[in-house]
């Protein structure tokens, strides 16, 4: 019924903390999609693009980045605050990115090597994930967010649905792809088994083994991919530094990174199933 | 309110940049007692946490300092390991890295000028509101840009962090049939390019110019980009080895910020004018004869001008991206193997905002023991506020509001990324 009274246009947050920047870029990859969203929505505050910044409240945040300084930390806080749903996307947001590498390190050390001043350089010890500070709506994975998962989130949220964002393995993308399992077929080191969906498995279609730069799926299954990783040449310590790149404070990853051993591959399906008859 | 002596402005988050910035200009007595540009952008500490990493890691680790030039980090990284290893990549390989670089200079470029520099020129505060009312132009300027990330989709596998590059090649490489179409959406973008050129020719140019000592790539018989030797203006010319020797970070008086300058001679600006002004005639006839027509002459030191320096480089990487897909013969072999061995590498490659230096050492097990990367914005960042200065100076007539606006597009004329130079540099906040 048309009431004439025209329903309010949705309003769209843009935040950054610490990040490169490129999935909030992934909004503007979207050439062919960002008028027609514009037209949709009131993009309110998106640095990047805009020098115009509307006060909130926002009907949609979408927050890139992790949480690397105490004044970052009141930040969040105030995004959260301001936004009826929140929306992380990313690594550095879901699972504190590559700078959370830090978080195996002393961070003093890492300070005095990159920066001849180092007092002059505030930040926390450790980069966390958005939802270790605040209430979380959803996330979208990857380093960088796939551009489809992207539009499928703001065009969900603009009708009152759930996004349909799939939480299997990037295994089940390659088999939907017709991929040649690079695992079986080249013996090439692969984290596809353990890692979330989202890529429409690049590396495996590029002859590449999967580096898990969408961080870690549902139920990985740790013992199973030490072993096969281990059986493809991989020393204990770069199954190591495999998790801990991209997505290195994911817990399951963190999990993942002390399982180095495992069964070797092909022993069967009651060594990774043992709940079958 | 005008002509107070002493005035404070502060833009405390500045808009249309890559990354998170502030500009700090305080005027005493009626004279600019001060002017910064402020990083205050977490740091993430790249060069620390590289230390223990593979050799073979650096281009998808170091991809992730920016996400606007993510082959820029790729092919510096790559460059540096294959120097510190002994290997030369098949110049059917190198053909390849440069096209997926002129993918990233179109991608790159075109989102500076449509996105982020135009609506100044044009008086709105983004790209968005100036496609409310002269939606074709924008649309012009997104397919421009979706025809770069098309080259990065078909080679890199995907536009931000490609996956398919790898030290000594790629994993795997495309057949010439995989590129015909991509031709054709190029012939298209050519067009475009063009429009583009004309388009920014038609804006208004500030009278501003600077005299800063130029940097930049030279490869003689062609415009620089993923390889060359270091020129400048002022006649120094050495290899990527010999950076750090000649480029020297310095603390500054007025600031608590390293600035990189030229050992001896001072600061110095790197980027698309840097390079035009250096490699002028090495452009394809179809990108010089736009350059004759848009009015750019010899050099290019007026930097509200260095729009249509991007739009002829666009114009030139549209057609160089053209050259090299009609002579792709796809290499013997995807990639090279490169052993690892103990020792230092180099590289330095022309990103979209100028020239990208990195330096690894590795140890016998293929392990990086230290690393050194110096981004485009860190070498701009002195010459950026020492034009800041003048420029503010000679305006302290404009009240605060249009004397703002107008420092904040001074700034967005060096495509400043932020996102790259704040994990190198000192951050300057005040926090008296």
């Amino acid at each position: 019924m048309d009431t004439g009274v025209r329903a309010p246009v949705p309003t769209l947050a843009v935040w950054k903390f610490a990040s490169c920047d490129g999935c909030q870029l992934t909004l503007l990859d979207c050439e062919d999609e960002l008028l027609a969203i514009a037209d949709r929505v009131r993009i309110a505050h998106f640095l990047e693009a805009s020098r115009r910044v509307e006060p909130g409240p926002y009907d949609v945040s979408l927050v890139e980045g992790s949480i690397t300084t105490a004044e970052d930390v009141a930040r969040i806080h105030r995004v959260r605050e301001l936004s009826r749903t929140l929306v992380t996307i990313g690594a550095c947001a879901t699972a504190g990115g590559v700078q959370a590498l830090r978080n195996f390190a002393d961070v003093d050390e890492f300070r005095s090597v990159v920066y001849a001043r180092p007092e002059y350089v505030s930040t926390l010890a450790t980069s966390t994930p958005i939802a270790a500070h605040v209430a979380v709506d959803y996330e979208l994975h990857g380093c960088p967010i796939d551009r489809r998962q992207l539009l499928e989130v703001i065009t969900a949220l603009l009708v009152g649905r759930k996004p349909n964002i799939p939480a299997h393995s990037v295994c089940f993308e390659c088999k939907q792809r017709h991929n040649v399992c690079v695992v079986v077929a080249h013996g090439t080191p692969c984290l596809g088994p353990v890692t979330h969906a989202g890529c429409g498995a690049l590396c495996p279609a590029h002859q590449r083994g999967c580096y898990g730069c969408f961080g870690p799926m549902e139920t990985p299954n740790a013992a199973a991919q030490a072993g096969l990783l281990r059986a493809t040449g991989m020393s204990a310590d770069d199954v190591v530094r495999a998790y801990r790149t991209f997505n290195t404070a994911a817990p399951a990853f963190v999990e993942l990174s002390r399982v180095t051993v495992g069964p070797p591959p092909g022993t069967g399906p009651r060594d990774v199933r043992p709940e079958m008859p | 309110m005008t002509h107070r002596s002493d005035r404070l402005l502060d833009v405390r988050a500045l808009a249309r940049v890559e990354g998170e910035g502030a500009m700090h200009v305080r005027v005493r007595g009626g004279t600019v007692a001060d002017v910064r540009l402020d990083i205050y952008e977490p740091p993430r500490f790249f060069e620390a946490l590289l230390r223990g990493r593979r050799h073979t890691e650096p281009p998808d680790i170091t991809a992730r300092i920016c996400g606007i030039c993510p082959v820029a980090y790729q092919m510096s990284a790559c460059a540096a390991i294959e120097d510190a290893c002994g290997v030369r990549v098949d110049p059917a390989v190198a053909a390849l890295r440069r096209l997926l670089y002129c993918g990233e200079w179109i991608e790159s470029h075109t989102l500076h000028i449509y996105l982020l520099h135009a609506p100044d020129f044009l008086g709105y505060a983004s790209a968005l509101d100036l496609a409310k009312d002269r939606r074709p132009i924008v649309e012009r300027g997104l397919a421009l840009k979706r025809a770069g990330n098309e080259i990065l989709e078909l080679l890199g596998g995907r536009a931000i962090h490609p996956i398919n590059v790898r030290v000594g090649g790629f994993y795997r490489v495309p057949a010439p049939r995989d590129l015909v179409s991509l031709r054709d959406k190029l012939r298209v973008a050519l067009d475009q390019a063009l429009e583009t050129v004309r388009w920014v020719a038609g804006f208004e140019f500030p009278d501003f110019t600077h005299d800063h000592e130029l940097l930049a790539l030279v490869d003689p018989g062609r415009y620089a980009i993923e390889s060359g030797s270091v020129a400048t203006t002022g006649g120094l010319e050495f290899t990527a080895q010999r950076f750090e020797e000649h480029v020297v970070e310095e603390q500054v008086p007025h600031s608590t910020a390293l600035h990189a300058r030229l050992a001896g001679r001072g600061r110095y600006l790197v980027g698309p004018a840097a390079r035009y002004t250096l490699n002028r005639q090495w452009l394809s006839p179809v990108a010089r004869e736009a350059a004759d027509a848009a009015g750019l002459g010899a050099d290019c030191r007026n930097p509200y001008r260095s729009i249509l320096v991007r739009a002829v480089e666009t114009v030139y990487a549209v057609d160089e991206a053209l050259r090299l897909i009609e002579r792709y013969e796809p290499p013997a072999r995807p990639y090279l193997e490169v052993p690892p061995r103990p020792g230092v590498g180099y590289g330095a490659t022309e990103a979209p905002r100028g020239i990208l230096f990195h330096r690894y050492e590795l140890d016998g097990d293929g392990l990086i023991t230290s690393a050194r990367i110096v981004p485009p914005t860190s070498q701009n960042q002195a010459s950026i506020e020492d034009d800041l200065r003048r420029f503010v100076g000679a305006r302290l007539d404009l009240d605060d509001e249009r004397l703002t606006a107008q420092c904040e597009q001074a700034i967005r004329n060096y495509d400043p990324c932020i996102s790259c130079s704040t994990h190198f540099l000192e951050v300057t906040v005040d926090r008296a």
